[in-house]
């Protein structure tokens, strides 16, 4: 059986040094071992996007990455997107479109619409829903958070 | 049932060299494990049987796209964004930026390679059709040394391929269109699913051909999800190559297609529909070349 490993890594701008089974999967660690639940378990196959966490500035699902592979690299996850009290534009326009209702989606969906606007700061409604498409929301039908993330660019 | 994730190993060579040699030394014990986005499905499902992996995510020997005159090389652990990104390919290979574009979304596209789409070797991959269509090689190595394989003898049954347990696939060749060969090639790339993101293919169509006045004059066509492999078709080539484009060639073509592809029912689709989209697609793209003239 093998032990765990330390792996070093910085989360949130933190220097984090994390004792795990190899295999763990990089959700489980945020979550269980740094309380970070912020991102959250949906399908657990890459499907859903619930579990987006930002590596390295590029998005991924973290339910997919074995945590050994985050040695050396920076993570973002929703707990540090906002600057202190201050709410990111992306999080600011989800609360006032109604962009989020059960809230189980809306941390990875924030994460996909920042990712998205870094790479393209006015993006086309096509390029909003193509920018989306890796996240599932059962609550809102969709609209709200595409109007989110038009009113974000606006900001 | 969710695998039990301390019995696994993963294990992290700080190099190419160091990677092969205990590939070499441990002869079938250790699986490259690269992006993880197929891998990380099965052990969360608990259909992960092997235990030991050797992680080669970011090994700089297998990262990174290289343009010569003659070829286009993409490291194994080319990323599906990165092959978006890359200008000559979007230039030249369009159909495969297209494939990585419609590989899961933009987190599994970050993540996922197309070394690790090869090797996966799912008959339903997205990416394999427009290799073959572009007459990839693959690039082998191990600690003996390295050889190429052309991509369409690599597959050789269902999850069965051209590769030892001590070999790596190191990188994917392209061979550049020189000499104006690329000029005038349409390029026709479908993939068909359930639904436009994440879903997986039922049937998934590259096609790439010129014309030269009224007859085709080059023609590619590979397929995937119809067969237990990503199939070059090479007798329906045979069928339009030469030919004017008319019913009769068009009726040809579809007989040789039926022939060479193998669709069959599973939980994605029925032999029937692929059957019949399949059909439908190589209209769609012959029809297509006749704008293209």
């Amino acid at each position: 059986m093998p032990d765990k490993v330390t792996i070093n890594c910085t989360v949130n701008e933190e220097q984090r040094t994390l004792h795990a089974y190899p295999m763990e999967r990089l959700l489980d660690v945020l979550r269980e071992q740094l309380r970070l639940t912020g991102t959250k378990e949906g399908c657990g196959e890459g499907e859903c996007g619930a579990c987006s966490v930002m590596i390295d500035g590029q998005i991924v699902n973290s339910c997919l990455v074995p945590v050994a592979q985050v040695a050396g690299a920076s993570i973002q996850t929703i707990e540090g997107i906002a600057n202190d009290d201050e709410l990111h534009a992306v999080q600011q326009a989800f609360i006032e479109c109604g962009g989020a209702q059960c809230g189980i989606c809306t941390p990875g969906m924030v994460l996909a619409a920042m990712s998205l606007l870094e790479k393209n700061s006015h993006p086309s409604e096509a390029e909003i829903r193509n920018g989306l498409a890796g996240n599932l929301c059962r609550c809102t039908g969709y609209m709200k958070i595409f109007e989110s993330v038009v009113r974000a660019c606006r900001k | 049932m969710r695998a039990y994730v301390p019995s696994y190993k993963l294990i992290s060579p700080a190099s190419l060299r160091e990677a092969l040699n205990v590939l070499a030394k441990e002869d079938g014990v250790w699986k490259p494990f690269a992006g993880g986005t197929d891998l990380m499905v099965l052990l969360e499902a608990g259909k992960l049987p092997h235990k030991n992996y050797l992680n080669i995510w970011n090994l700089p020997e297998l990262c990174g796209i290289e343009v010569t005159g003659s070829q286009i090389t993409l490291g194994a652990l080319t990323t599906y964004t990165e092959i978006q990104d890359h200008e000559t390919l979007r230039a030249e290979f369009p159909m495969l930026g297209q494939a990585a574009s419609e590989t899961g979304g933009l987190a599994i596209q970050n993540r996922g390679t197309l070394g690790g789409n090869i090797v996966n070797a799912s008959p339903a991959a997205d990416s394999p059709p427009a290799l073959l269509a572009y007459d990839a090689e693959l690039e082998l190595v191990s600690a003996k040394g390295s050889r190429t394989v052309p991509y369409h003898s690599f597959h050789t049954g269902y999850k069965q391929m051209d590769i030892r347990p001590d070999e790596l696939l190191r990188a994917i060749r392209l061979p550049r269109f020189t000499n104006g060969a690329g000029e005038g090639l349409t390029h026709y790339y479908r993939k068909v699913g359930t639904r436009k993101a994440q879903a997986i293919s039922k049937v998934c169509f590259a096609g790439a051909a010129r014309m030269n006045a009224d007859q085709i004059a080059d023609v590619r066509i590979a397929l995937g999800s119809v067969a237990p492999i990503p199939i070059r078709c090479v007798q329906t080539e045979s069928a339009l190559r030469g030919r004017m484009i008319n019913a009769e060639t068009l009726a040809a073509a579809k007989s040789a297609l039926t022939t060479e592809i193998a669709p069959i029912d599973d939980l994605r689709s029925t032999r029937d529909y692929r059957l019949r989209v399949s059909l439908n697609l190589l209209e769609d793209f012959v029809l297509r070349l006749i704008k293209a003239r």
